[in-house]
């Protein structure tokens, strides 16, 4: 399968130079080589929230669940619990799951289910025009916040690695090697799997020369470890400083999931009449 | 009419609610019919709990004031309840912990917590012990408590049974109950009675965060499971659960939510969702007494026009409320069959006097909710999620189709689900959506969605919990009784119908505003008077009968 057999007929409105066009060229090379790898596409579900980021379902021709502002997770662990042999893969933005859909971010990760959460972190809403978000600097000067944002910014990936995900990785949609080569590791990991992706509003919040100076790949880390994973985390707080910004798979652990240990029991062609009669003579 | 009421009292922890339906299951056994009305307040263990349960030769849905047994397990049961006895009625009492003297009333005290003490069982079973003497009193054979004992007690039967013998033997002979001829029916709750009916018309998944009145069915659902299939999940909060009933539903699954008011407030967004993305889901709303926390454990149905209304934008619903376990169950299996027909949101609006109450279930009389087929695609050419068609309802299909991509979408969109912004498209779309809404409608004209009995110039009006209090009250004075069941599509036809002729009706309901009554004045009908309750309790039939003469007079 060719990448461009993805595409849809739906004109791209994101701005030029917007971040989110490496993601996408990113998410249609590795799924249509999957395609050939045994992960046929149909068996792919789309989900994404609400935001610039989700437009990307639109712009792919896979099934999608296009859905509201924080609420990709709920969905595809449903998609999920109902069929497993579907790969769910989230798009959600910094917005979307680290504001308005926190509770089930956290709850995604805790239950260490086999879904995979594309964050594109922008650090800004776009669709809004420009205020500050869980992930913008202390100071972000931001529609919202004029004088600069009092609150200090969120580490994700900390938060991820505290609440159980097994798969964390950070990428940078200048770098789309490393980008396609964390999607892949990510779809393939069994458990709830979090990539952070750098992904820069030129409208809004324009940091290519900032993260173009600073990001630098990891190497030779222990990605087993949870120390290691923490240390390498917390080297970069998403402060606006001069701190170098570690690129790259952080933490792959193999842990027992949701979707093994929740009792979905198979919907069985019981003789459901046998059975209420049998619940009713109980209620006697 | 043979009528028999047994009022249970405690502190919560003494187990009132499963003594009350033990007394059900007694009678059931001599052939009554059951309602069971359980009050109880906001806390786990003291406070006042009673069950009071009426047994009865006909077909009952409501309890009446005076009772001709109480049971106290304490003082305060005794004290509060007082004014239920007639004369001739009978006291039994736990004589370690309720004093009971001048008590003008006949009674009989028991040694229960020496009976206790001498078995060396637990708290728990005083109940037992003075449902053992209870049967004495009223004349139930031994061998009947006996056999509902051996049936619902899971743990240390032997003991309780021992217990309950010595409760029997303490006890003297007051009455003696008449056995009726019909054979035993079950008891169950609404909830029990809507999770059995969505079972049947083929629910594959149930998602709620437990809030009262709604949790039992989230117990009931999970214990259930494993003998139908079911995935019951109990997510972070209410707004994953609406979201995650339509992540079952793009998949091919048919779920169900459950919860009240304040959970309800939670999922309107995931609601909206529903009806731009035509996502199937049914939703059980029990409504509980507010606004806001309200009265957590008491019943109102102040949510009509809520739930009429909830979510942003203009999109079909199918709303029914059933007055009894009976109609909880077909209905529970209509509603599934309507969501999935329609695409659309279907709710079972209940409120705590249906969801919790203890009714007699006969399947028979409730009618088969059978599992009705959906519009699927057929795999023919493309596949379109939002294909325009003559009913407005596509075809569903779901992931994985090979060669094909299933897209569901909350923005406006066009037939392939790829969001759209055109005029043209807005607009068509809506008016396919809305379309949905005349073909329900049309497909309940089969369906009996206004339920008529009696007849007369005088007509209760009523919706949902007050079914048994209305009829019972209108048969004894002669009146006709309009029962509305869907509420969405309002069923004007046949509303129409049932009131020809009456020249007064009377709207009865548990809130404060006459929400039936407004609704259907929006539909141009006439309501001359309201007779409305909204102290969290239900209607009592000495409550109704009393305002009804009232409204008459």
């Amino acid at each position: 399968m060719n990448p461009k057999d993805l595409a849809t007929y739906a004109k791209n409105t994101w701005c030029p130079g917007c971040g989110n066009f490496s993601i996408l060229s990113a998410i249609r090379t590795v799924l249509a080589e999957m395609d050939g790898e045994g992960i046929p596409i149909e068996n792919v579900v789309l989900v994404a929230g609400i935001g610039c980021h989700a437009k990307i379902v639109d712009y792919m021709n896979v099934n999608s669940f296009y859905s509201i502002h924080g609420r990709t997770l709920p969905v595809a662990t449903a998609i999920k619990l109902a069929n497993p042999d579907l790969k769910v893969i989230c798009f959600s933005g910094d917005g979307d799951s680290l504001a308005e859909g926190l509770d089930h971010l956290v709850f995604a990760a805790k239950r260490n289910i086999d879904l995979t959460l594309i964050l594109h972190d922008n650090r800004v809403y776009g669709l809004t025009t420009g205020q500050y978000t869980p992930t913008s600097p202390q100071g972000f000067k931001g529609k919202s916040t004029p004088r600069g944002s009092a609150e200090l910014p969120m580490n994700p990936l900390e938060l991820m690695l505290v609440s159980g995900a097994t798969y964390i990785a950070r990428g940078y949609t200048h770098g789309l090697d490393l980008l396609q080569k964390l999607f892949r590791e990510a779809i393939l990991h069994k458990g709830f799997s979090f990539v952070d992706v750098l992904q820069v509003c030129v409208s809004y919040f324009n940091l290519y020369e900032t993260y173009n100076k600073r990001t630098y790949e990891v190497k030779g880390n222990d990605t087993g470890s949870f120390e290691d994973a923490m240390k390498t985390i917390r080297s970069w707080n998403y402060d606006g400083g001069e701190t170098p910004i570690p690129l790259g798979k952080f933490y792959q652990v193999d842990l027992p999931r949701f979707d093994q240990v929740f009792p979905g029991y198979e919907q069985k062609a019981v003789d459901r009449d046998a059975k209420i009669s049998e619940i009713l003579e109980n209620f006697i | 009419m043979e009528n028999f009421s047994t009022l249970i009292g405690g502190i919560a922890g003494d187990g009132i609610n499963e003594a009350g339906v033990t007394v059900g299951r007694l009678f059931s056994r001599l052939g009554y019919h059951i309602y069971m009305y359980y009050d109880y307040p906001s806390l786990i263990r003291g406070g006042h709990n009673f069950s009071l349960v009426r047994a009865s030769s006909h077909k009952i849905g409501t309890h009446i004031d005076q009772v001709d047994v109480l049971i106290a397990l304490n003082q305060e049961t005794l004290e509060k309840h007082k004014g239920r006895l007639k004369d001739s009625s009978f006291v039994i009492y736990d004589m370690d912990k309720v004093k009971a003297e001048g008590q003008k009333q006949k009674g009989c005290g028991l040694p229960v917590s020496q009976i206790l003490k001498e078995e060396g069982a637990l708290p728990i079973m005083r109940n037992t012990c003075i449902l053992g003497g209870f049967c004495k009193v009223v004349g139930i054979e031994w061998a009947i408590l006996e056999d509902v004992l051996r049936k619902h007690i899971p743990k240390k039967l032997e003991q309780n049974l021992q217990v309950a013998r010595r409760g029997y033997d303490s006890a003297v002979e007051f009455c003696r109950v008449n056995k009726l001829d019909m054979s035993a029916l079950p008891i169950m709750t609404g909830n029990q009675a809507i999770g059995l009916g969505l079972i049947k018309a083929g629910l594959g998944a149930y998602v709620a965060y437990p809030m009262t009145p709604s949790s039992s069915l989230l117990d009931f659902m999970a214990r259930s499971a494993p003998d139908f299939g079911l995935k019951v999940v109990h997510p972070e909060n209410e707004i994953a659960v609406m979201l995650m009933a339509q992540g079952f539903a793009y998949a091919g699954i048919k779920a169900a939510v459950g919860t009240s008011g304040g959970g309800f407030c939670l999922m309107t967004e995931g609601l909206s969702l529903a009806g731009m993305a035509e996502m199937p889901v049914v939703i059980l709303m029990g409504q509980r007494t507010g606004p806001s926390t309200g009265l957590p454990t008491y019943t109102a149905q102040g949510d009509l026009h809520f739930i009429l209304n909830a979510g942003q934008g203009e999109f079909p619903r199918f709303v029914v409320s059933p007055g009894d376990a009976e109609d909880a169950y077909y209905w529970a299996g209509v509603a599934l069959n309507m969501a999935w027909k329609y695409q659309v949101p279907a709710f079972i609006l209940s409120d705590k006097s249906v969801s919790e109450g203890q009714y007699s279930f006969d399947m028979a009389a409730a009618g088969d909710p059978r599992e009705e087929s959906s519009l699927l695609w057929k795999g023919q050419g493309k596949y379109n999620r939002y294909q325009y068609t003559d009913t407005g309802v596509s075809p569903l299909a779901f992931p994985p189709k090979k060669g094909q991509v299933i897209k569901a979408d909350s923005y406006a969109h066009d037939e392939y689900g790829i969001t759209a912004e055109e005029p043209k498209i807005t607009k068509d779309m809506n008016d396919k959506r809305l379309l949905k809404e005349s073909s329900m409608a049309k497909d309940l004209e089969e369906y009996e969605t206004v339920k008529v009995s009696g007849q007369g110039k005088t007509a209760l009006l009523f919706w949902g919990s007050n079914k048994g209090v209305c009829c019972e009250t209108a048969e004894k004075l002669g009146l006709k009784t309009v029962q509305v069941l869907v509420l969405s599509p309002f069923p004007v036809k046949k509303l129409k119908k049932a009131l020809e002729g009456v020249e007064k009706v009377i709207a009865v309901e548990c809130n404060s505003t006459a929400q039936l009554a407004r609704l259907a004045g929006f539909f141009g009908f006439k309501i001359q008077d309201r007779i409305l309750k909204y102290d969290g309790r239900p209607f009592s039939l000495n409550d109704l009968e009393a305002e009804v003469g009232r409204v008459l007079a």
